[in-house]
């Protein structure tokens, strides 16, 4: 516990003179049990979130078969749940995202890191935090409007494809990757780079063989919260994907064919279901798998961060 | 190749990647900023939609939005600061706080889609709030919770030690000290993360699809048990839901819709860009 609940009880009984010690005692400690609450809601408002999400998703899992729902037809209309086509179009867009972005993310964030003179790192960060403030609407509507048609003139069959989400998901993710390996660069030691420049490496040697492996937990952070990012995407990916509930051919064609990710089927048809409805519910189980899964990442994530000391200040 | 080659060959690489993700960005803004700003007038924002959404401004789905910012300002901002006052503060390094960590960084990667879910099956089924600007309000709230929070608590531990300690010599209680001492000095620092937070609150579409959006209202919001329109799924609905309709209003909305979202970066950059100038410890 912080120092003030180790102090001598003497000192802690000592109350100035002004407000009554009584009074100031009372008031403190409704004040103390406020904000502890408050600290404590984090706790009580994610397990809400996940008990309301079974509350109306395990009707799905009682009623229709696992068999049903690892099944490849997603056709709610004659009931048939198979989730397995969104599972694959959720993971063909992430996996191409992920393939994007984290090669640009860690080698933009050396530049901005290592390489970048101060003056042009002070105008380039500010650009990319424009880039996270941009909403995910306005990026779908210009992958709608501006890149799948590109992306058609370049040969596809249609412009809107896994990659084209891909791509729009990637730069989503950018600024995550980014500024998360930017800070584990920042905080590896001086003297390492020291050192290896004073045994005759190269600026690039340093780099790759000293700076990058000591910051390896915070780049492991940076992706899987990036991967996070891109698997609960919704709104640009449900304007750039197609919207296709089909299991592409496998191989890279697969990339270039329209699909239908978790979170674009849970936005799309929850508005026209019945609610109670089997295919309600099913929107809802596909709700909690995504939260199952971005858990799994960021507990993760935080297990890496675990180990860090994040005080500065102190407490009182 | 030699290392001093490499070395060169590393530089063009990393700068050509760096290029290749800063480029892209600028040119969207500039983008929507060329093809939108013809449509963007004073009548754009002040009409309503008319003739089935081809013609006419923004004004109820802009009006929204302010609405729901507000609302999420209120069920958002007291919560985040009580908690980030806790958890810089009070909390002691034990299990508890380890799960209120965890909590919230798992709050934080939540999809959108999912508090949308929440929303709807809590705030409107579940309270029988309906539809309503409150179950949006609240909805976008919680998902504002743990940006609020991480930069509030960080810009609270950033203020020093020896301020707490000289009040509490002084003779203030802990609380006394918090809120006289460490929380005016963490003010702008929370201010930004509130801004941020909102900022981001205001472009979202997901959380608000089930909780309060409406496609088309011929009439304004009376009270917050009413639905509104919203600007991001405004632009959804016109971009792809509406037939026929012309790209300038499409491109309009969204240049809107950009610059509020940006101003609230804009604002937030500023902020702390001059906090970090005029820090003094």
């Amino acid at each position: 516990m912080s120092t003030l609940d180790e102090a001598p009880a003497a000192w802690q009984e000592q109350q100035p003179s002004g407000a009554p010690a009584a009074k100031r005692n009372w008031r403190e400690t409704i004040i103390e049990t406020v904000i502890r609450l408050c600290g404590i809601s984090a706790v009580v408002i994610i397990t809400l979130i996940f008990l309301f999400l079974l509350k109306e998703g395990a009707p799905a899992f009682m009623q229709v078969p696992i068999r049903d729902l690892l099944g490849v037809r997603w056709y709610p209309i004659e009931d048939m749940f198979g989730l397995l086509p969104l599972l694959v179009g959720s993971l063909l867009v992430t996996i191409g995202a992920v393939v994007i972005a984290v090669p640009l993310g860690l080698t933009t964030a050396v530049y901005l890191g290592e390489f970048a003179p101060p003056w042009l790192r002070e105008i380039l960060k500010p650009v990319i935090e424009v880039l996270a403030g941009i909403p995910s609407i306005v990026l779908g509507f210009l992958g709608w409007v501006a890149l799948a048609p590109l992306i058609q003139a370049a040969g596809a069959a249609t412009g809107l494809t896994a990659f084209t989400g891909a791509i729009i998901l990637a730069y989503m993710a950018l600024p995550t990757i980014i500024s998360i390996t930017e800070d584990a660069l920042y905080a590896v030691p001086k003297e390492y780079r020291d050192g290896a420049l004073a045994l005759g490496a190269t600026q690039w040697q340093t780099i790759w063989r000293v700076v990058l492996p000591a910051a390896r937990s915070g780049i492991v952070i940076a992706v899987m919260l990036g991967v996070g990012r891109a698997i609960g995407e919704t709104m640009a990916v449900m304007l750039v994907t197609g919207n296709a509930a089909n299991i592409p051919a496998f191989g890279l064609g697969a990339w270039f064919q329209p699909v239908r990710t978790m979170t674009a089927t849970i936005a799309a048809e929850m508005g026209e279901v019945a609610q109670g409805s089997l295919h309600y519910s099913v929107l809802f189980a596909i709700g909690i798998v995504l939260f199952l899964i971005t858990f799994a990442f960021n507990s993760l994530a935080t297990r890496f961060i675990g180990g860090r000391s994040r005080r500065r200040g102190g407490q009182i | 190749m030699s290392r001093q080659q490499t070395q060169v060959l590393a530089t063009w690489l990393i700068s050509i990647t760096a290029v290749v993700v800063i480029l892209p960005i600028v040119l969207v803004v500039f983008y929507v900023v060329a093809k939108g700003i013809g449509t963007v007038n004073w009548q754009f924002l002040s009409q309503p939609p008319s003739n089935g959404m081809t013609e006419g401004g923004i004004f109820p789905a802009l009006l929204g939005t302010v609405i729901l910012t507000l609302g999420t300002a209120v069920a958002a901002i007291p919560l985040a600061v009580g908690a980030a006052i806790y958890l810089a503060e009070y909390a002691g390094d034990n299990r508890a706080t380890r799960a209120i960590r965890l909590a919230i960084v798992n709050l934080a990667g939540i999809p959108s889609i999912v508090y949308g879910l929440f929303g709807l099956g809590m705030f409107v089924l579940f309270l029988n709030f309906g539809t309503s600007i409150l179950a949006g309000a609240l909805t976008l709230g919680l998902m504002t919770l743990p940006v609020v929070i991480s930069t509030a608590e960080e810009a609270i531990l950033a203020v020093p030690q020896e301020f707490r300690v000289v009040s509490l010599s002084l003779g203030a209680s802990r609380w006394q000290t918090i809120r006289h001492q460490v929380l005016p000095h963490a003010l702008p620092g929370i201010i930004t993360g509130i801004i941020l937070g909102l900022g981001r609150a205001a472009g979202e579409t997901a959380p608000i699809l089930f909780t309060v959006a409406a496609f088309y209202l011929p009439e304004l919001p009376k009270s917050i048990f009413d639905q509104t329109m919203a600007l991001p799924y405004h632009l959804y609905v016109i971009s792809t839901q509406v037939p026929g309709m012309p790209l300038s209003i499409q491109y309009g909305t969204a240049l809107v819709l950009l610059i509020i979202v940006l101003s609230f970066t804009l604002v937030a950059t500023v902020i702390r860009t001059v906090m970090r100038r005029r820090r003094q410890w």
